[in-house]
């Protein structure tokens, strides 16, 4: 288990003052000026060593990210925003960071945005999180009465700003380019990528879009150094994670842990274990609901991590644990998950706008076994020509869960198509 | 749901900002570029929402054109495409429950039926009294607190049939129950006091669960 002194988010649970008087005594905005004295170049460096992979999902390299930005500030200014829309079912981790570490958040933002030589940086919060955006805005209030924030940011000779912006419930704006769009007063709709954000983002200037969790790691890890964080967690998947574990434990939370940590010690150690024991468990979501679902066999020996979990067909994510126990509607539990991504598909793309809403039908027929066989595989190949196949991911992400469900719970969806066919000849013979 | 649902038929005939809120626009305004104001409209929306008794009627969706200096259509669609934003009155107490997998894994169920017990309303209804309306909502995000019911503005959470029986009970007296947890944990650890940082929960604060009120549009 990973050590409290390893723990980069000492407050998660909100024991102590999340204001700057508590996080100045965990910590926070302890030498800020002395970490952008490296340079932007070297803070890049230190980050890429560090093997800092992004914790909004797609686990890209967060120095690598930044690097991509111009090495040189024309004509149009540098921005950074950071995605708070935190919304892929089971992940709950940035609410934490916001309202219980948000100075984590900003001193992160002040070095991530000098590493790439932007001014100002956009907090994209999800609508619904209110409280939450109320105690990041104190917090940003509280950072420039100190002088953290603003010209010459906490005396670094770097001006500084942050805004906070809020959605209005939209998944949608989770995905960068979408968010992009949003801040800039605009329906949540994908771009088409390229240009990427990092040419053309933001009104149309250079842009970095990183997750909450990602950009307020970055000051510990300058301050302990890339190879304290390299040396926690496995090669390529280093560091400490905030998982969040839902679902049938006995006790679900957030936990901060080492990466490549075994999911079932995961469960066992901080979430009481699954109800029932390990042996009700009948599937696990490793990293929101967009990653296909494991069956208890692979669970058993699985580690949480990018790498692991994509050799298992599936992917680390958001590390939002969904468990399931063998009370479950499974067939019920992924249909829901096709409402939701039919819900939330920003129309704009013919085969999510359409094959979400078709594919969610065709679940809820699977629910009540009402299909025959073949639809299993008519449902299989739709999911294949909707991945891939739009703007952005939200495609992939809506296919993915029915694939891992048809893939692991084929006999289950059969069971239910010939039990209802029983029931039905019984009513016609009547 | 088609358009013609989402906006409210009966519609008042104008739409002012306050002055307070006049300031406020223009301190929102200034978080963006010069000539980027259209960024504003999404919290414009959301201040004509606080300010006309939770929902935006198309005279305010006029009046944040103007203001913005954006063509009336772009801001109705913007209004349309997020979900929070309301079109047509809501009663006092607008309850979002979530039932997305990781809150119907938890028993979002039992906190439907509860509602439905009480109020016989679906999603998208509002009760007889005119005080409760009913939306079904996509994850909220609090998932290790599951199943959530937001209230307005606030997440109610850790919730089963009597617990959001009570809830209801405090709301219909006009005495909401403290915001989070009903079962008492104070965030996202485990229940019973979590696994991790008991150096920390030792010295432990009161100030981790503050109600404090205050502006919402940040």
């Amino acid at each position: 288990m990973l050590k409290d002194a390893d723990r980069i988010f000492t407050n998660i649970y909100g024991w102590a003052d999340p204001g700057l008087k508590g996080a100045k005594a965990r910590g926070d905005w302890d030498g800020t000026a002395k970490l952008l004295k490296l340079g932007h170049d070297e803070i890049v460096e230190r980050i890429k060593a560090s093997g800092l992979r992004g914790r909004g999902g797609a686990g890209f390299p967060t120095g690598l990210k930044w690097s991509f930005m111009p090495k040189e500030v024309k004509d149009r200014p540098h921005y950074l925003v950071v995605n708070a829309d935190e919304s892929e079912p089971g992940t709950c981790k940035d609410r934490d960071i916001i309202r219980h570490e948000p100075h984590k958040l900003l001193e992160g933002c002040v070095v991530a945005g000098f590493a790439m030589q932007a001014h100002a940086a956009y907090i994209y919060i999800r609508g619904e999180f209110v409280n939450e955006a109320r105690r990041l805005q104190a917090a940003i209030d509280e950072a420039y009465d100190a002088g953290l924030l603003g010209k010459n940011a906490a005396k670094s000779g770097w001006d500084f700003d942050i805004y906070l912006h809020r959605g209005a419930g939209a998944y949608i704006c989770g995905e960068e380019t979408a968010l992009l769009e949003s801040l800039e007063g605009k329906k949540g709709q994908p771009r088409l990528k390229p240009p990427f954000p990092a040419g053309v983002g933001l009104y149309g200037c250079p842009t970095t879009v990183n997750n909450v969790e990602s950009i307020a790691v970055a000051p510990t890890i300058l301050r302990r150094g890339a190879s304290w964080f390299a040396g926690l967690g496995k090669e390529n998947n280093t560091g400490t994670k905030l998982f969040c574990i839902s679902g049938h434990v006995n006790k679900p939370c957030n936990v901060e842990e080492e990466m490549g940590i075994p999911l079932r010690e995961l469960l066992e150690k901080h979430a009481g274990g699954v109800r029932g024991g390990w042996d009700n468990l009948l599937a696990v979501i490793p990293g929101g609901s967009s990653t296909p679902l494991m069956p208890i066999d692979v669970c058993a020996d699985i580690t949480m991590d990018f790498d692991a979990l994509r050799n298992a067909g599936t992917g680390l994510g958001t590390a939002g644990v969904i468990v399931m126990d063998k009370s479950t509607d499974i067939v019920k539990a992924i249909a829901r998950l096709s409402y939701f991504y039919k819900h939330e598909s920003c129309g704009q793309c013919t085969p999510c706008r359409e094959g979400t809403g078709w594919m969610w039908r065709m679940m809820e027929r699977l629910v009540r076994g009402e299909a025959e066989n073949h639809e299993i595989d008519t449902l299989e190949q739709v999911t294949r020509q909707i991945e891939g196949h739009t703007i952005c991911a939200l495609g992939d992400a809506a296919a993915w869960p029915i694939q891992g469900l048809i893939k692991h719970f084929r006999p289950e969806i059969e069971r239910r198509i010939a039990a209802r066919h029983a029931v039905d000849a019984v009513a016609a013979a009547e | 749901m088609s358009i013609d649902d989402r906006i409210a038929s009966d519609q008042p005939k104008s739409f002012k900002f306050t002055a307070e809120n006049e300031k406020e626009i223009k301190r929102i305004i200034a978080k963006y570029p010069k000539g980027r104001q259209a960024s504003a409209v999404m919290p414009l929306l959301d201040l004509a929402q606080r300010q006309h008794d939770n929902w935006i009627p198309m005279a305010a969706i006029e009046a944040i054109a103007v203001r913005l200096d954006m063509a009336e259509i772009r801001v109705l669609e913007v209004a349309t495409f997020y979900t929070m934003f309301n079109l047509k009155p809501v009663g006092k107490y607008f309850l979002q429950a979530c039932t997305t997998t990781p809150c119907w894994l938890r028993g979002s169920d039992e906190m439907m039926r509860c509602i439905k017990d009480r109020y016989g309303i679906a999603s998208g209804q509002t009760s007889d009294c005119g005080r409760f309306s009913l939306l079904e909502v996509e994850c909220l995000g609090a998932c290790v607190n599951a199943p959530i019911l937001q209230v307005n503005d606030d997440f109610y959470e850790d919730l089963d049939y009597q617990t959001t029986g009570a809830l209801l009970d405090s709301l219909e007296a006009d005495a909401p129950l403290p915001v989070g947890s009903v079962v008492g944990r104070s965030g996202s650890e485990a229940s019973g006091g979590g696994t991790t940082l008991a150096a920390v929960k030792s010295g432990k604060s009161a100030t981790s669960t503050s109600k404090k009120r205050g502006s919402a549009h940040a």
